[in-house]
């Protein structure tokens, strides 16, 4: 392999790049919009959801039950109905997502019987927040009525004791559980994928189509060379590309980062290896820009996506699927971006998903190598 | 039958600016009905931007075009409607059939009915291709298809005809058969219209127009142009080697022009040199070249291009 | 004479339609070679294989005594390939072109500069070097492709209808650099579809549905013309051409621009086809022998009729 022909290469690489403003956009604009979108976009918590209130009562009572909803940043009292008839309309068009029902009857059924009944209702068309939406509402009304229950038992000169048995959830890695904090370090591997595989999906293709491939494989220069000369530059500005992304997540976003840098620049390189590999591959086999591009976003943004865990979480998947995902290569990416960033771990206690990278990289890297002829049939 | 009594086209003074590149400047010219004129000249000289005024397509920005006595600027409908037009690059649709071929550009030219099955008839006639109606079109050979181009190009029975490179790279037996077929069509009263930068496709015009850099430099016959647009005697010298020969040639005092000819040197001549034969063996002998052979060449079609192109300085390349 | 490029028996075939049948030919040190005929006789598949960048189905050649099929990459240093297609990078420039192939074939910087400076001055490209290519006329691209590809010094080079598209005045610029290398001792292998262009080779390879059927020099080509062709000037070319058909001797009759050229066994036919076209009152100019183009003899060796000595 001679350098300076790796050299010429990649330089021209470079240029062509740098005077494609689609490439340019692909390299420098793609990560930040990205970012951007999957940051704010993709947000599993459900905050300020929308809620209607009716409240048939309309005492102090029923009142302070009310606030301790408007007091939670998961709810938003945006109205307060006048008839059970506009529960309906207020959900068709959207205004709330959950109805609170106050019953006429409610201090008084509870002062008698010490039980109450409020009615909730969820809007369930996103089944997910809906679940989420009673979960939370559970909550607030618990606090509420451990509150009822101890100013009653008070009253009645009975010392208050705490519950016998109460759950005391910690929650580590992510405390203040943000799924954004989960979400986005999964980010980094997506705009990765996306960006060198389609990159260099088209480096190749793009010499077969306007023909100067014809004069390429005439001249000395070997498929190894090629290959290093064509993936380098898109090597240096992956790893630019991956060093916006961390900028967003630390500066923007403020996910926390825990974990060493160099951490991330060995699993990122060999990342890239293996994305570069990839749409280098697609490349050589399919010939026409246009398709190579399409099989190259097949190939990352889907898998990636729906099954590598940067959004969804592995362990809830079907069993089927779950062993899918053992063949996306990202799935080990991702695992390692979320322990560098969240857990701090090190390279020692990730060894087997590097290990399983650097196989992809090795193995993708050698089809690449082997898959250029130096010939035109 | 070449006289150009019932003129079909008349260019008189026309011009064309592009803010102010000048595409046209100041062009006229005539094709008489039944006529062959090429137009000749280097890419970007102007040639179809003057096809495409022709056609109403393009508006000059001065000077006036006449085609069968209506006023392209006024009535371009009118015009287009009588015109026919050919390249090697014509669209044919490849999966469909020749007869399917034929009947969407009579459909795009509005030949409906009885009056089409004539004209599929007539076109299928004078292309060559009765029997072959229900093969697909891009089954066919080059020179097959490019007589199904010609056939979609008059199947509306156009008095005038462009025809844009329509042989290049095509083999000579089908080429001589194409222009076979284009002398038949002028014979019928159709005027055509060549535009090309080959010679050899030059040669089957009746006339032709040299263009270079908008401007009409000249007009004749193949046969005029080659005796008389040269304004010189073209030798040919043959002799060895050749790199001293044509160092030699450039010191002769009618020389105009030196250059290597596959294995003998073409030297362009000031007319007005009067034995010139005799002078320049003299004059090689006096150099201490001898063994060589001289002779009289006749110039071709490609010498009066080069000569009276090159002859124009060439901005234009530089500017665009 | 000592050959530096050898074929024997190439043939390739795709799919069921034979490109290149068993053509074989010799081309000596210095020479220019023509590979001519019309599209699809398989100038360009002929190409390809010589240059190592396609694989023959059978048949055997060499470049240098390099076997080009079995050692390709020992071949590419010498050799120069410019394909069809215009095969540089548009969005590059001049400068940019030249020195990427310098640096693919390890030219040494000053080599580089130098040859550039040469090649360049010789085709008026001097003051386009900084130009992208994709913004040059069709005949400077196809001269910026030459100067790549000689920008290594090749000892032979093979040129695949280097003239598709370009001016007459940009192809005579490129042929004064072609006969320049010819007499630095470079081998030429060019392509054309353009028969006139033949004219200007050494010898020729006339080619016809991937069959090689004449492999001489124009004028021995010429000298295999049987009888001779006939110039009648005149303004009633359709009549010349009815009177003169039917005659003895009369092989042929085109329509030209200006008249007909008649193909007959023997000059010597010139005063009986006068006399045919007095005898009608036929106006003419004159009826004189002229030269045959190599379009002539591609249609009287190869067309219908001709006995194909093949």
């Amino acid at each position: 392999m001679k350098l300076r022909r790796v050299r010429a290469i990649a330089l021209k690489e470079l240029l062509q790049t740098w005077r494609d403003p689609r490439s340019l956009m692909m390299a420098l604009l793609v990560p930040v919009m990205q970012m951007l979108l999957l940051g704010y976009g993709v947000n599993l918590d459900i905050q300020h959801v929308p809620v209607c209130t009716l409240d048939e009562e309309g005492s102090f009572f029923s009142q302070a039950l009310l606030k301790r909803f408007q007091a939670s940043r998961y709810f938003e009292l945006v109205e307060a109905l006048k008839r059970p008839g506009d529960i309906a309309g207020a959900m068709d068009q959207g205004r709330c997502r959950l109805a609170l029902v106050v019953p006429a009857d409610f201090s008084r059924t509870i002062a008698q019987t010490s039980h109450g009944t409020l009615q909730a209702i969820v809007d369930a068309t996103d089944d997910n927040s809906a679940a989420l939406a009673t979960a939370y509402a559970n909550a607030v009304i618990a606090g509420f009525s451990a509150n009822v229950q101890a100013v009653a038992m008070q009253r009645q000169g009975l010392p208050v004791q705490p519950p016998a048995l109460v759950v005391q959830s910690r929650v580590w890695f992510n405390e203040d559980l943000e799924s954004r904090n989960f979400i986005i370090p999964g980010v980094v591997a997506l705009v990765l994928a996306l960006v060198g595989a389609q990159l260099t999906s088209l480096t190749i293709a793009r010499e077969w189509e306007r023909g100067t491939m014809e004069l390429l494989v005439s001249t000395p220069v070997t498929p190894m060379e090629l290959l290093v000369g064509k993936l380098a530059p898109y090597f240096v500005i992956g790893l630019l590309d991956a060093g916006i992304c961390l900028a967003f997540a630390l500066v923007w976003f403020e996910v926390p980062f825990r974990g060493a840098f160099t951490t991330l620049l060995v699993t990122t390189s060999l990342f890239l290896v293996v994305v570069l590999s990839m749409g280098y591959l697609v490349s050589v086999t399919i010939r026409s820009q246009v398709g190579a591009s399409q099989i190259a976003l097949l190939l990352t943004v889907m898998p990636i996506s729906l099954l590598s865990g940067y959004a969804f979480p592995i362990d809830q998947m079907p069993a089927p699927i779950q062993a899918i995902t053992y063949a996306i290569y990202a799935r080990y990416y991702v695992t390692i971006l979320k322990a560098v960033f969240l857990k701090g771990s090190g390279l020692a206690a990730l060894a087997l998903p590097v290990l399983a990278l650097v196989a992809y990289a090795i193995a993708l890297a050698w089809l690449a190598a082997r898959a250029f002829r130096k010939r035109i049939e | 039958m070449n006289a150009p009594a019932a003129a079909e086209i008349v260019v008189e003074r026309l011009q064309k600016r592009f803010g102010r590149f000048v595409a046209v400047d100041e062009v006229s010219f005539e094709v008489g009905r039944g006529q062959i004129l090429g137009f000749l000249g280097p890419n970007g000289a102007g040639k179809s931007t003057i096809i495409r005024i022709l056609c109403g397509l393009l508006r000059p920005s001065a000077g006036s075009v006449r085609v069968d006595g209506i006023d392209v600027s006024r009535d371009p409908e009118a015009v287009r409607q009588r015109i026919g037009y050919m390249s090697q690059k014509f669209s044919l649709y490849a999966d469909l059939t020749v007869a399917e071929n034929l009947r969407f550009y009579g459909g795009i030219y509005g030949v409906r009915g009885a009056a089409l099955g004539a004209r599929l008839r007539h076109a299928l006639d004078i292309a060559g291709l009765a029997g072959r109606e229900q093969q697909l079109a891009g089954t066919l050979a080059g020179g097959w298809k490019q007589r199904l181009a010609l056939g979609c190009a008059i199947l509306h029975a156009p008095h005038i005809l462009f025809l844009d490179e329509p042989t290049s790279g095509v083999d000579p037996l089908s080429r001589r058969r194409f222009w076979d077929l284009i002398h038949d069509l002028a014979a019928g009263g159709v005027s055509v219209i060549v535009s090309t930068h080959h010679m050899d496709e030059a040669e089957y015009c009746n006339r032709i127009a040299l263009i270079s850099q908008g401007r009409l430099i000249a007009l004749g016959s193949p046969g005029e142009l080659r005796r008389h647009a040269l304004g010189g005697v073209l030798m040919r010298v043959e002799g060895h080697p050749l790199e001293r020969l044509l160092e030699r040639l450039r010191g002769f005092p009618a020389t105009r022009d030196v250059a290597v000819f596959g294995n003998a040197v073409h030297v362009l001549l000031d007319a007005a040199a009067a034995d010139d034969e005799a002078a320049l063996r003299a004059f090689l002998a006096g150099q201490g070249v001898a063994d060589v052979h001289v002779d009289r060449a006749e110039p071709s079609l490609e010498d009066v291009f080069v000569q009276l192109v090159g002859a124009q300085p060439r901005e234009r390349e530089a500017v665009r | 004479m000592d050959a530096v490029v050898r074929a024997s028996g190439l043939a390739k075939r795709f799919g069921g339609v034979v490109a290149v049948d068993g053509i074989g030919f010799e081309v000596s040190h210095g020479e220019i070679f023509g590979l001519v005929g019309p599209d699809g006789a398989g100038k360009t598949t002929l190409l390809r294989m010589l240059a190592g960048v396609m694989a023959p189905d059978a048949g055997a050649a060499s470049i240098d005594g390099i076997d080009v099929v079995a050692a390709p990459e020992r071949l590419r240093e010498r050799i120069s390939y410019m394909p069809q297609r215009f095969g540089l990078y548009e969005d590059l420039t001049v400068d940019e072109n030249i020195r990427f192939y310098a640096e693919l074939f390890e030219v040494p910087p000053a080599q580089r500069r130098e040859r550039a400076a040469r090649l360049l001055a010789a085709s008026a490209m001097e003051p386009f070097r900084r130009r992208l290519a994709g913004q040059l006329s069709g005949g400077m691209k196809q001269k910026l492709g030459l100067t790549c590809a000689l920008v290594h010094a090749p000892r032979v080079v093979l040129l695949d209808e280097p003239t598709t598209g370009v001016d007459p005045l940009s192809r005579r610029e490129f042929w004064r650099i072609l006969y320049a290398l010819r007499s630095e001792g470079v081998t030429l292998l060019i392509s054309t579809a353009y028969l006139d262009e033949a004219e200007r080779c050494d010898r020729l390879a006339l080619l016809q549905d991937g069959h090689l059927r004449f492999c001489e020099s124009p004028a021995e080509l010429r000298a295999r013309m049987p009888g001779a062709l006939v110039e009648v000037a005149s303004t009633s070319p359709r009549e010349v051409r009815a009177a003169l058909a039917p005659l003895a001797g009369v092989r042929s009759v085109l329509l030209v621009g200006d008249g007909v050229h008649v193909h007959v066994d023997n000059a010597a036919r010139v005063p009986q086809l006068e006399a045919a076209l007095s005898e009608r009152a036929i106006a003419f100019d004159a009826a004189r022998v002229v030269m045959p183009t190599i379009e002539d003899l591609f249609v009287a060796l190869l067309g219908p009729g001709a006995q194909a000595a093949a």
